[in-house]
Formats: C-alpha cells, structure tokens, sequence
C-alpha cells in the first residue's frame, strides 16, 4: 500500500521539477560521496594486493597474483599466531574485567541519594577518557615503574617490589586496569542513562513485599537496564578479534613484547616498518574477515535469545 | 520511600557514599601525581621524596619542557591542525547529513547504507597507507586531516538531529523563498547546534589525541603532533627502564611536565565539554 502511494507521488512530480528542488542537495552530497568512495571504498579494492606478490614498482594492479600464499605463510607464521593469541587474551580480560565494574558503578551510584557525590564521580571518571593512550601509558609508566609510587608504597609496607612492566603476566593486569580507568566512564554515563529511564515504582512494589536492597537491585533494577547491556555486551564481542593501535603500543614495551604484541603492531611492524605490505595485508584481511562474521553472528545469536541487535 | 529512614538505609547509603569518594580519589591519584612530579625539582623526585604534592616547588620543568627541542612550535601546530582537521571533519559530516535527512531524496536510502557499511568494513592499515600514498598524500598536513575526514558514526548522529526537526520549519522557508542551502545556513544549523557542537568536540578531541596516523603516514619531525614527541619522551622512559639505567637522557620532572602540557588543552576544556559529551554519548547510544 505504501509503496503505491509513494509511487503515484513520484509519477507526479516531473524530474525537472525534482532536481529544480533538489538539486543543491546533490551538489552537497557530491563531496562526501566522492570522498567516502576514493577513501572507504578504494582502500577495499586495495586489498587485493593479499592475493598477490606486491611490488612496489609494478603498482597493485601489474603484481603478479599469488594465491593464497601470503595467508598460507600467515597461518605457518608463529609471529602471528602470537599476535592473535595477545588479541584475544587482552580483549577477554577486558570483558572479563572492563565489561561488569561500570556496570557494579552505575547500579550503586544510581542507588545513592547524595548528588553531589554522584556527580563528582561521574565527572571525575569521565575524565581519563579525554586523555590520549600516549599520556596514559606515560603515567602509567611512571606510577608502575621500579621507582615510581606504587613500588614506593609496597616496599613502605615492606614487601618486595613486584615488575609491574617486565612481567608479561602482571603487565597484562596493568594494561586491563588503565583500561578499566580510561573507559569506565564512558559506558558509566551510558548505564546511568539506562538507570534514569527505569521505572521507580517497580522497586517501591518490590520494597513492600519485603525484597532486600541487593535483591531489588539483581531482580528489578538489572533487569530493567538488560537491553542496554545487550547491546554494549554484542558491541565488545563483536570488535574481540580487532584491537585498537595507539593502546597496547604505548602499553607494551620490549620486555613483554610477547604479551603486548596484538594484531594491529604486528601488521604495522611487519607492514610498514618492514615493507611486507602484501602479507601485512593478508593478515589485516583475516582480522576484517573475522571481525565482521563475530559481528553478525552475535548479533544474531543476541537476537534469537531475544534480546536487542545493533543491526 | 519508607526506607529513607531506616538504619540500614543509613549504614548503606554511608558505606556507598565512602566508597564512591575513595573510587574518585584512586581515580585522581595518576593525574595528581604527575602533577606533582612536575612541579618539583629533580634532586626531590631522585631522592624518592615526592608523594602527592609538589616537593621543592618550582616550575623550572615547565619551562625547560617548553625549550626543549620543539616541543613549543609542535604545541601551536597540534592546536592548529586539530582546529583546521576539526573544520573539515564539519563541512563534510553537515555535507553529507543534511541531504540525506531528507525522507524523499531519491538515492538517499542507498547513499546511507553505503556509509553505514563503511563503519564495519575496515580495508586495514596497509591498503588505507597505499591509499594515502596514492593520493600523493605521505609525509604531508593531509594525511593528518583527510583519511579521518567523515565518521560514518558521527555522520548518522548528525543526521538523527537533522530529521528531528520539526517540517513545518522547512516548509515555512521554502515558501519564503529559501534554496536548499539557505534553509541549511539559516534555519537547520542553529537549531542544531548543540548537536553540531557535540561532534566538533568528537573530532577535535580525536584528532589532539591520536598518535596512529602520525606513526604511518609522517616522516618528518615538523609535521610531528604533541603526542608523537611526547610518544619519544616516553619511550626514552621506557628504555631507561628496561635497562635498570639510573641517569636518564631526559629528568623525570621534564617527562612529566610534558605530559601535563599535553592533557592541558584536555583538562581546561573538560568542564565545558563534558555536558556535551554526555549529550553526544547519548545520542549515539539511541540509535545503537
């Protein structure tokens, strides 16, 4: 039925009128048009140069063709088996970690009535967000070094100093606790959003029947906020096999190199400082791949369970 | 609420309250320190004796951190480029949204879904460097401003706020004689604002701290950001620190300086930024 109406409208108007009307808005939308073609889309192309021996010289259109050579030595690779093994390992441990303490934070800041205190923690935890991953890992060097404060405090106590930055094992808690102290106040502000549209009443009822706090918050107020969860927890599984740059570069350093190696420096160390750009590539399409099937595919699992999709 | 009243109530609302103020001061503690460290003299932060608070105050730090090398003249060229990066990140973003808000323009439902896709589809760092290349681009201010010249994401908030406009407003301008462009300038952007205001500060604040592209596509030191010096400054921490070394190149009151120079812009802004921040971050979670 819609359609037919909106059919016979288009029918009425004359192209000319149209574009007499409208033609502005085509000139408007030309630049981004042409920009997302030349630097979205055009890149994707690019990417043929996976399947190929790429010289430099010879441009990615005349490189000969080889297959899936540059995957195959990627797959024998045990560098790269390490990155990917990083990625994952980093990103679980910031579900694992990341994903319930905003959530733990919002719940119980929602549930205090002092707003002053309210509202100084979430502008205070919002605050490492606007920081770069430069300055971050610069503080955190300094706070986690040898000499710096917390080694400082742990041998007042008279305990032995612990290698926060050279121990791969302790190193990977520092890198998902500064990430836990960047990004808690972003999905903070989110969940108390979720928490402000909640029904108030519904816990008052829970109240008169005798429901503790702690009961009342894990069988009204979670429950209330589920779609948001959802949504944020699909978002996070979706993006476990892609990992930003500028985060475990700055985090690691040569000591836990084992560690801090992730997908992305890896495909910039062999890329573009070592110039393989056809394997680097390869690997970068593996990763894209897989992050779009992890997309869909929680999304969807997300929607047969019933809850929200993204998409 | 009946409870209001109750001891238990108070016990808890007491506990949460402490809680939440010790959680903020953790959460402080790494800014203060580093603050710290900058205002103290060198011989206090060797001798182990600064804790939270400037020991031997004094800014020497500052201005040392200023004069060294170029620091200062890479300072005024980030602040540039974030503001010139931020401009063009704006036109493009109103460029493309304003039309396709737009329930019947044709064409537009497919333009859309284009963009969308390219929020999912990541071509990856080398076939964008090649890219970058090809556009004669390397080692140039461009490639610091155009590869992240429109966000898909911020593209579709802009939009939201574009169709949640009242038609009516549209209408009255086109009977008052208004094209399409004088409709934007003068009826659409101020009414968006706050909206446009939210994504400025989306671009900016990404563009101050992102060290990637400068990694990829920049060769030469004076097309360096305040992050990539300061990414040096902090690899020469972390080098005297894998090697146990005591005499570093650069004094830690310097480093630290540095770095606050940096969170600088960051720091001054948040107070105004944050409620449009808050906005922002909302408006996105709506559409999911």
């Amino acid at each position: 039925m819609k359609e037919k109406t909106t059919k016979v409208q288009t029918h009425k108007i004359p192209f000319k009128v149209y574009m007499r009307n409208t033609w502005q808005l085509y000139l408007m939308l030309l630049i981004p048009i042409v920009y997302m073609l030349m630097f979205r889309y055009k890149p994707m192309i690019g990417g043929v140069i996976a399947f190929k021996k790429f010289n430099v010289f010879a441009g990615m259109w005349d490189s000969p063709w080889v297959g899936l050579a540059n995957f195959k030595e990627a797959f024998g690779s045990k560098d790269f088996w390490n990155a990917l093994k990083n990625t994952l390992i980093l990103n679980v441990g910031d579900l694992i970690i990341g994903f319930p303490i905003p959530i733990l934070i919002a719940v119980f800041l929602f549930e205090i009535r002092n707003l002053k205190i309210r509202k100084a923690t979430q502008t205070i935890l919002y605050l490492p967000n606007f920081l770069s991953w430069v300055i971050i890992a610069g503080i955190i060097t300094q706070l986690f070094s040898t000499s710096g404060l917390v080694n400082d405090i742990i041998r007042k106590i008279g305990l032995h100093e612990i290698n926060f930055l050279s121990n791969t094992f302790i190193w990977r808690f520092v890198y998902w606790f500064a990430g836990v102290w960047q990004s808690a106040g972003y999905s903070l502000i989110i969940y108390l959003a979720a928490l402000s549209a909640t029904d108030p009443s519904l816990g008052e009822a829970a109240y008169i029947d005798g429901a503790t706090r702690l009961q009342r918050i894990a069988h009204v107020t979670i429950p209330q906020i589920r779609p948001t969860i959802s949504i944020m927890l699909i978002m996070q599984l979706g993006k476990i096999v892609s990992i930003d740059f500028d985060r475990p570069y700055m985090m690691g350093n040569t000591l836990v190199k084992s560690a801090s190696d992730v997908i992305s420096t890896y495909v910039y160390s062999v890329g573009l400082q070592a110039g393989r750009f056809d394997f680097a590539t390869a690997v970068g399409l593996f990763q894209s791949v897989v992050g779009i099937v992890m997309i869909l595919s929680v999304n969807q699992i997300s929607k047969k369970m019933g809850e929200e999709g993204i998409m | 609420m009946a409870e209001l009243k109750s001891k238990s109530d108070r016990r808890f609302q007491l506990f949460w309250n402490t809680a939440f103020i010790i959680i903020s001061i953790v959460a402080l503690i790494p800014i203060v320190r580093v603050v710290s460290m900058s205002l103290s003299s060198k011989n206090a932060i060797l001798g182990g004796k600064v804790f939270l608070y400037p020991i031997q105050f004094t800014t020497e730090a500052y201005v040392r951190a200023f004069y060294s090398g170029s620091f200062l003249s890479s300072f005024v060229y980030s602040i540039f480029l974030m503001l010139g990066s931020t401009a063009v990140c704006i036109v493009m973003t109103v460029a493309a949204a304003y039309p396709l808000s737009k329930k019947n323009l044709k064409g537009g439902a497919i333009i859309m879904t284009m963009f969308v896709l390219t929020m999912y589809l990541d071509p990856g760092i080398i076939p964008k460097y090649l890219n970058v290349k090809d556009f004669k681009m390397i080692d140039t201010v461009w490639a610091l401003i155009i590869p992240e010249a429109l966000s898909a994401y911020n593209m579709i908030i802009m939009c939201t706020a574009f169709k949640g406009l009242d038609s009516s407003l549209y209408e009255a301008a086109k009977i008052d004689g208004c094209n399409e462009i004088q409709t934007l300038f003068k009826v659409a952007l101020p009414l968006v604002y706050p909206t446009l205001a939210t994504l400025a500060l989306f671009y900016a604040v990404g563009r101050w701290n992102r060290l990637s592209d400068v990694l990829y596509y920049v060769n030469s030191s004076k097309l360096y950001t305040v992050q990539m010096i300061l990414k040096q400054l902090i690899e020469s921490i972390k080098i005297s620190q894998e090697e146990g070394v005591s005499s570093q190149l650069v004094a830690d009151n310097i480093k630290s300086a540095s770095i606050v120079i940096s969170m600088t812009p960051m720091l001054v802004a948040y107070p105004f930024i944050q409620k449009y921040f808050t906005k922002g971050i909302m408006l996105g979670a709506v559409k999911g």
